[in-house]
């Protein structure tokens, strides 16, 4: 699981069944202190996460997981939001 | 998952028989600007996608889970075709 912070939407009107009705974010993931670190990815969204917020997300087979009654075609899910970044800093 | 173009085909006769009736298609990952960026992939179309268009793709074990993949041998397949990307208000 990693930190990232949500920057942008994506909209895609065809796609997948097992992908309709989900909502598909741009994710940048960052470090402890909260900078930038790689490229931005797309991912599910199971939480409700909105653009701006803190956000951790999970890879691989397990980011299916939190929509477990269907199938969903994911590799990156954002599966919690991070309610304070000084939690994250530690005040730092 | 990542965004990517939509490069060209691949057509292969001799191959599993679960991957019967499945287009191949070449992708490049590309960056949320847009722009290009190095390699590619061969992954398995399964909304339609057509050549040029920028697509949702997916990569691993996940990529078995989409519509039609079950027991499908692949680790990476195109699960969406992507209308718009807007990044910090601007598309």
């Amino acid at each position: 699981m990693q930190l990232a912070r949500v920057i942008g939407t994506v909209v895609a009107t065809v796609k997948n069944e097992s992908l309709h009705g989900r909502k598909l974010l741009i994710v940048q993931t960052v470090d402890r202190h909260l900078k930038e670190t790689g490229k931005p990815l797309v991912a599910v969204d199971s939480v409700g996460a909105g653009v701006g917020e803190l956000v951790f997300w999970c890879r691989g087979k397990e980011a299916s997981f939190p929509f477990k009654r269907e199938d969903t075609p994911t590799d990156c899910t954002i599966i919690g939001i991070v309610d304070s970044e000084s939690h994250v800093t530690n005040g730092k | 998952m990542i965004i990517a173009r939509i490069l060209g085909t691949v057509v292969s006769t001799q191959k599993d028989e679960r991957l019967h009736g499945k287009k191949l298609l070449i992708v490049r990952p590309i960056n949320v600007d847009g722009s290009d960026t190095t390699g590619y992939v061969v992954a398995v179309d399964t909304v339609g996608a057509g050549f040029h268009e920028r697509v949702l793709v997916v990569a691993g074990s996940s990529a078995r889970l989409a519509q039609g993949m079950k027991d499908v041998p692949v680790d990476a397949a195109i699960v969406g075709v992507i209308d718009t990307v807007q990044i910090n208000g601007n598309e």
